[in-house]
């Protein structure tokens, strides 16, 4: 086939054109959504008290934190799914989770405690959060990914591991109503170790299912 | 070039907007630039220049199948090109070739002189064969046979509709059986 046929070939179907990234990522999310939700009700549910952890800022920080988290990670996705994207001109938004929980920190230094740091550092769960997010991402990674295929990113490794911040700050949405663990001192030790176990998932995963 | 990337850019909303022959245009319009992109980048890698040809055609399918992370806000050509610089970084790497393309060369390479022959030493039309027996009947019969969707329907006693998703399914399987080569 000569490359004019190619063309002649490609015009032809040129009624044929993909959804948008954004349309597949929100129906793939919408879908696994309740896969997650699901083994989170069966595996742990929420704490019995959510109720009045609800009135304790440190309780709402954890959500401001991974929803902040999960919603960088879907712009930036989207942004690197086109083939011309460069992390230089998102990245930076990632910092924004990040200076939410470094603030919560340094707020939380400044109150009277009962219990010394290093204690609410280690706190009582952290071999359940490093692993319950994971597991609780890895619906919503899979769904991401297989959404995230109609895209082009130029650097799917990258774009794997963007898709693996979405997943688990989502995950981590669900872990935290769960978690008795309220100090940002826990949020920030325990939280990334299993965040960035699905990042990597992600970049593994990315590097070969989004090429194009 | 702006005249020429604005004109691009025109076409790919037009064809976006469903204009079958803005689309062609603008396909035709890329190849000749396409084409001098790759044999350059062949050179540099001390490749022979005569497989250019195959790397065009897998530009072509990518910039088909993937118009849709084209962002109609933005110019077409910065679009066209990141998708180019891939399949090409790929292409070379599939021979053996550590590369690096960097953004500058491609530049340079996109205001060099279009070069006008078409060769077909080595096609995409060679992965036909792993293809799924209606998806090779229906791109054999459309782009190597050069029939239309009606003459293909007719010949393959398939409905118009069938025969456009077989098409469609049929490149994006070409597609893949590139990526993976």
């Amino acid at each position: 086939m000569d490359t004019e046929r190619l063309i002649n070939t490609l015009a032809l179907d040129a009624g044929h054109r993909e959804r948008p990234v954004g349309v597949a990522l929100a129906v793939a999310l919408l879908l696994a959504a309740p896969v997650s939700i699901a083994l989170f009700m069966m595996v742990l549910g929420m704490r019995p008290d959510v109720a009045t952890a609800m009135h304790n800022p440190f309780f709402d920080l954890k959500f401001v934190v991974t929803i902040a988290l999960a919603s960088v990670a879907i712009a930036i996705s989207l942004h690197l799914a086109r083939p011309e994207a460069t992390l230089a001109a998102w990245g930076w938004l990632l910092l924004i989770p990040v200076g939410l929980i470094a603030l919560g920190i340094a707020f939380e230094m400044m109150l009277p405690h009962e219990r010394p740091w290093l204690t609410r550092l280690i706190g009582n769960n952290a071999i359940a959060c490093v692993s319950a997010i994971p597991l609780f991402s890895l619906p919503l990674l899979a769904a991401a990914l297989f959404a995230l295929r109609r895209g082009a990113p130029s650097r799917p490794m990258l774009a794997g591991a963007v898709a693996g911040l979405l997943a688990a700050g989502l995950g981590a949405t669900l872990y935290a109503s769960h978690c008795t663990d309220d100090s940002p001192l826990f949020v920030a030790t325990w939280y990334p170790l299993a965040i960035a176990m699905v990042a990597a998932v992600g970049a593994f995963a990315g590097r070969r299912l989004l090429r194009f | 070039m702006p005249e020429r990337d604005e004109e691009w850019t025109g076409l790919m909303r037009a064809a976006n907007a469903g204009d079958a022959v803005a689309y062609h245009r603008l396909l035709a319009s890329i190849t000749p630039v396409l084409r001098a992109a790759a044999r350059r980048g062949l050179a540099r890698a001390g490749q022979p220049v005569d497989q250019s040809e195959d790397i065009v055609q897998d530009i072509l399918l990518a910039v088909h199948l993937k118009r849709n992370t084209w962002n109609a806000e933005a110019p077409f050509a910065p679009w066209l090109f990141a998708i180019a610089r891939n399949k090409l970084i790929d292409a070379l790497r599939r021979r053996g070739r550590r590369v690096f393309v960097n953004i500058d060369d491609f530049a340079e390479i996109i205001a060099g002189p279009p070069a006008e022959e078409t060769m077909a030493a080595r096609d995409v039309t060679a992965h036909l064969n792993g293809l799924s027996p209606r998806q090779r009947d229906v791109l054999q019969s459309i782009a190597v046979d050069s029939a239309s969707i009606a003459e293909t329907a007719n010949r393959l006693a398939m409905s118009e509709g069938a025969v456009r998703v077989a098409l469609h399914r049929g490149l994006a399987s070409l597609a893949a059986k590139l990526r993976k080569e």
